[in-house]
């Protein structure tokens, strides 16, 4: 969170609730419908925090979202308490899954959602301790792309 | 292509957006791997599926579909397609298997989307 943010929110996701999964992701592109942001942000935005919602309730017991809003950009943090990712190189190709057949179930676990956010967003950031959890920090400039896919 | 010859090509019902029949799809796409959707779908996209849960409206709506086709008769439960209708998403059933849902949309001048890049 940065000083300069003119909106931030905070939302909590529940591991292993598939029932609402996806709920903060809508009510974040909502938001940023109602600020005014381009809809190509807003759109890059919404894919790129919906994987990353759907990663918390897929593997984790609990995670934290955070949005904050500047002039500049639209920072999304994410913080888990899950089982970490061991091999964080792996995990960021396309295809590589670890994902159960539940998951599967709910038309998720390709092994896409990690390169999805990398691709949609400006900044992708991720940290990964095995028994701890995971942070993300992803960055969407409101001008524009400066780093395409 | 509009809404309404969608629906009479795949003899679908329609679950919501009943006003937006007039609306234009230039392109469709199909998926039960939500996953795949999120990555190579476009605004615009008619999608079918056969995955009739709520992830499908919610995948939907955040990569701002056109519309949503459920095939082999599937239908969402009722909390989905409120969902759908607020967020102004036309759902639409189809007896037809996918195959054959998107060749006949495909034979009467829907595009598909073109391959994405080999690389990531």
């Amino acid at each position: 969170m940065g000083s300069d943010d003119v909106f931030t929110q905070t939302f909590e996701v529940a591991g292993g609730d598939f029932h609402k999964a996806g709920r903060v992701s809508i009510e974040i592109k909502e938001t940023l419908q109602e600020l005014g942001i381009s809809p190509a942000v807003i759109r890059r935005t919404a894919i790129a925090t919906y994987e990353a919602e759907m990663n918390i309730v897929m593997y984790a017991a609990q995670g934290t979202l955070h949005l904050a809003l500047s002039p500049e950009a639209i920072v999304i943090e994410v913080f888990d308490r899950g089982p970490g990712i061991p091999d964080i190189d792996m995990a960021m190709r396309e295809g590589y899954s670890t994902a159960t057949r539940e998951m599967q179930e709910m038309g998720f676990g390709a092994g896409m959602g990690l390169p999805n956010m990398k691709k949609n967003s400006d900044v992708f950031e991720i940290i990964s301790a095995v028994g701890q959890g995971t942070r993300l920090r992803m960055v969407f400039h409101l001008g524009g792309r400066t780093a395409e896919a | 292509m509009t809404l309404r010859e969608v629906r009479d090509i795949l003899q679908a019902e329609i679950l919501c957006g009943q006003d937006n029949l007039e609306w234009e799809v230039e392109f469709g796409g199909a998926s039960d791997l939500m996953s795949d959707v999120l990555a190579f779908g476009q605004p615009g996209l008619l999608l079918l599926t056969g995955l009739a849960n709520v992830q499908s409206v919610r995948t939907a709506s955040i990569i701002e579909a056109r519309a949503l086709v459920y095939v082999r008769g599937k239908k969402p439960n009722q909390e989905s397609i409120e969902l759908a209708a607020r967020k102004g998403l036309p759902l639409l059933s189809t007896r037809f298997m996918m195959f054959i849902a998107c060749g006949l949309l495909y034979k009467n001048g829907l595009k598909g989307l073109v391959t994405p890049p080999a690389s990531g």
